[in-house]
């Protein structure tokens, strides 16, 4: 299979060169860092002649004449290796992003589409060179050959299959660790090779495999099949990152919730689509709105930091399960704007979506019946626009004693284990002996007066629930309890259980006497 | 009303019935019925047979043995004064149907679930939706605001709450459970639901495995209501007279006596209140209709006992 390698050489100054092209005959140096600290990062062909190294300082380097300094730009950096990678995916989808300056593709069946290696070789440069990058391509058999050959060589080269040592043999050593001149362990074998008098690869390449494993290890044996060309392995190929974003720019401000549901509808599809084609699902949906405010720009701001008025309103929609329906995804945020409108014009729309894989699910003939995601979603939107958000969902109890500690947690069926259903009359049966009586909380609790006498209450009376009044038939208590006095709001109570005479019968309520405040209240009534 | 003869001297090529005639009378009968200008009678044999809905369990062993369970497809209701047992056997339902890890829902009208006493009766609350009706109210006095009692039109607007999001939930569908508590509501608001609504509830709930129950103070819901129970608690109305003079009758009640440590029965209202305690309850339960299962001439109950459990 062959494999084709693009070599920028000194990327950051071809990267400010191509905003600068007139420079290119000129010599030009890349600094970094600090000023007065700067020193010499990078510099063309040019720079290099006229003696200018790496690592000198700004203050030798402008010493030399005729040099052009710029400042190292790694905003032009990226733009280039994008425009490269842009370049070499126009060939193959199989691409490795291998440095910022080399990139390698797999020609795997491409001679068919776009000629012979050769003309696919001169094809890439001379694309490459359009963008104004210049740089070396190389072909060959395996990937790192073709990253040696492309290093080594200038312009194209097209090494045949099983010509990959001889080829190569003319290459200095330096170039089998080039991008790595840091690294202390390529430095030491550099020096090491130096001493054995190894200056090039076929040299490296003819010598024996066992006794420079004896002295070298595996990273000896490693470097001498680079150095013959017989490495293989397969590409890491690049994945571009997925980004699922849908924008409208509106000419005439949107008021109404209608034609802006007409829009998010189209938004959506669009992006159920785009995520449809990659096998992907999201369970998050970002909407951002660009609002009129009719400000200027000063007041605006004044504004915005005093909290009177915003530009940018945004919701953001999160389902428990992954899913892909553009119609409930409308629906749902038609709700969601509906209790929380704009307040303002709109003039832009952005809607983006976190892109996850689907979940399977399988139904089985022997699970018990469970509400659908997408339809239990839209329910539970619906139900919060009529009761409120934090009036519908699941709760949790909390660990503490204090009265209705819970808390409301958005309701999501849990994943039902592959079990066979069990019988509905058998385990959950309870025995009579088991059977808990349930209280009936009052919301809020209900202050009454209570007659005590000789410390036991003897007769009750509220002003709100009527019912309530009366002669306490029978009390069991006090029952004392406390708690979180160690924070700013402890409590503190007295419970009793109470019989009260009623119309229709007696009734059992729960008394309680705040030791705090000294208020009575009844908390609830069991039932 | 006009009547009409049933064998009458047919037009000629339709089927007569003449002494001697060789057809069975059978099938002159229902060939008559086919030829006859009344569309509207549909042959018995035609008639769609409508298979028992399946039963599942309540929680109480007695009231299923009393019942046969709660049937699915149906609405039930459940009606009884204040601390007759209707939120224990709620309770008790709900936790049967969590633990069948069906979906429950809850509309609570008057917002009076017990999230402790639900999670003893053993209700899973990962499968129990709890909807909260409340009406807001629209007053400048936070004091009022903070104690403020749930007037009447309050209530209307909170029953109509519970309305409709019960709609949404059976419209939904996939819960095997949904429980509307009415309990707390007066009676003169609850009677005021349509019956257009039950009726409707009624028939979203057909056909499909949800077991719809309703909690009322009294029947409100008449003939849509597949299974009716009333409970009660004992001695009711000659309650405080039993605990004055016959306590052990109204122990019956309340289950009294067995706190006493000694051989006292009588229930002392001296200083001994601390060493009493609420044990439980004696429901009495009885079902006024029942079309799952044939009625018999005498009303059935079924009595079981709750335990009261002190938390905190």
């Amino acid at each position: 299979m062959p494999f084709a390698c693009i070599f920028v050489p000194d990327l950051p100054v071809q990267a400010l060169l191509r905003t600068e092209p007139e420079l290119r005959s000129q010599a030009v140096v890349v600094l970094e860092g600090e000023t007065p600290l700067q020193k010499v990062f990078a510099m063309n062909e040019h720079a290099r002649r006229a003696g200018v190294d790496r690592g000198m300082t700004r203050l030798q380097v402008e010493t030399c004449a005729d040099l052009v300094l710029r400042t190292r730009s790694l905003l032009q950096e990226d733009a280039a290796h994008a425009a490269l990678l842009d370049c070499v995916q126009s060939f193959s989808p199989q691409v490795e992003d291998v440095a910022p300056d080399t990139v390698v593709l797999d020609l795997a069946g491409l001679q068919t589409l776009f000629g012979p290696l050769p003309k696919i070789a001169r094809d890439l440069a001379h694309r490459a060179s359009q963008l104004c990058l210049e740089c070396s391509v190389a072909v060959a058999s395996n990937p790192d050959t073709a990253m040696l050959a492309a290093r080594g060589f200038s312009g194209v080269t097209v090494i045949p299959q099983a010509k990959e040592a001889e080829q190569l043999g003319r290459l200095p050593m330096e170039i089998l660790f080039a991008g790595k001149q840091d690294d202390a362990e390529s430095e030491q074998l550099v020096e090491t090779f130096q001493r054995w008098g190894i200056h090039y690869l076929r040299e490296l390449a003819a010598l024996p495999s066992v006794a420079l494993s004896e002295r070298l290890g595996e990273r000896g044996v490693y470097l001498q099949k680079l150095a013959r060309g017989e490495t293989s392995r397969t590409l890491i190929p690049l994945e571009p990152p997925l980004n699922f974003q849908e924008a409208i720019e509106l000419e005439h401000p949107l008021v109404l919730l209608e034609p802006l549901a007409f829009l998010l509808s189209q938004m959506l599809e669009q992006l159920c689509a785009r995520l449809s084609s990659r096998a992907l699902a999201t369970q998050e949906l970002r909407l951002e709105l660009e609002l009129q405010t009719g400000w200027q720009n000063d007041e605006l701001v004044d504004r915005v930091e005093r909290g009177e008025a915003r530009q940018h309103f945004q919701r953001t929609l999160r389902i428990p399960v992954p899913i892909l329906d553009s119609k409930t995804f409308l629906k749902l945020l038609q709700l969601d704007l509906k209790a929380h409108p704009p307040g303002a014009p709109i003039t832009k729309m952005h809607l983006s979506a976190e892109p996850v894989r689907p979940r399977p699910a399988q139904n089985g003939l022997f699970l018990p019946p469970s509400p659908e995601t997408e339809k239990l979603e839209l329910t539970l939107a619906r139900i919060a626009a009529v009761v409120g958000e934090d009036r519908v969902g699941s709760l949790q109890l909390l660990d503490t004693h204090r009265r209705d500690g819970f808390r409301m947690q958005h309701f999501a069926m849990p994943q039902l284990a592959a079990k066979p259903r069990a019988n509905g009359n058998s385990h959950s049966q309870q025995n009579s002996d088991d059977l808990v009586t349930a209280l009936r909380i009052f919301r809020p609790p209900v202050a009454v007066t209570v007659n005590v006498q000789d410390g036991r209450p003897t007769h009750i009376a509220s002003h709100k629930k009527k019912e309530i009044d009366g002669t306490i038939l029978w009390a069991a208590g006090p029952w004392r309890s406390s708690g979180d006095w160690w924070e700013q709001d402890g409590w503190a109570r007295d419970e009793w259980d109470i019989a009260v005479q009623q119309e229709p019968g007696i009734a059992f309520y729960r008394l309680v006497r705040d030791l705090l405040s000294g208020r009575w209240l009844v908390e609830g009534s069991y039932d | 009303m006009s009547s009409f003869p049933l064998f009458s001297i047919a037009p000629a090529g339709r089927p007569d019935f003449t002494p001697g005639s060789e057809m069975p009378a059978r099938a002159i009968f229902v060939n008559t019925l086919r030829a006859s200008s009344l569309p509207m009678i549909v042959p018995a044999s035609r008639l769609a047979v409508h298979p028992a809905p399946e039963l599942v369990s309540s929680g109480i062993r007695e009231l299923d043995a009393l019942t046969g369970g709660l049937p699915r497809g149906c609405l039930s209701e459940i009606c009884g004064p204040n601390s007759s047992g209707r939120t224990s056997l709620l309770l008790a339902a709900l936790a049967a149907a969590t633990q069948r890890e069906e979906a429950c829902a809850l509309v609570d009208v008057s917002d009076s679930f017990d999230p402790e006493s639900a999670a003893l009766a053993g209700v899973s609350f990962e499968r129990l939706l709890w909807v909260r009706c409340e009406q807001k109210q629209k007053s400048c006095d936070p004091h009022r605001h903070k104690a403020a009692e749930k007037t009447g039109k309050q209530m209307e607007g909170m029953v109509e709450q519970a309305l409709r999001v019960t709609d949404l939930l059976l419209q939904s569908g996939g819960f095997g459970l949904v429980a509307i508590n009415l309990a707390d509501v007066p009676f003169k608001t609850v009677r005021r639901i349509p019956l257009a609504s039950w009726f409707r509830f009624q028939r979203a709930v057909e056909h499909t495995p949800t077991v719809l129950l309703a909690i009322t103070p009294e029947p409100c819901a008449q003939t849509c209501a597949t299974l009716l129970l009333k409970m009660q608690s004992e001695s009711l109305g000659d309650g405080r007279r039993s605990l004055v003079k016959k306590p052990s009758a109204f122990c019956s009640q309340l289950s009294v006596e067995k706190s006493f440590s000694d051989t006292q029965q009588q229930v002392d209202h001296g200083n001994t209140s601390h060493t009493q305690l609420l044990e439980g309850f004696h429901v009495h339960t009885e079902i006024l209709r029942s079309r799952v299962q044939r009625k018999p001439a005498r009303s059935v109950t079924a009595a079981f006992t709750t335990k009261a459990v002190r938390t905190g």
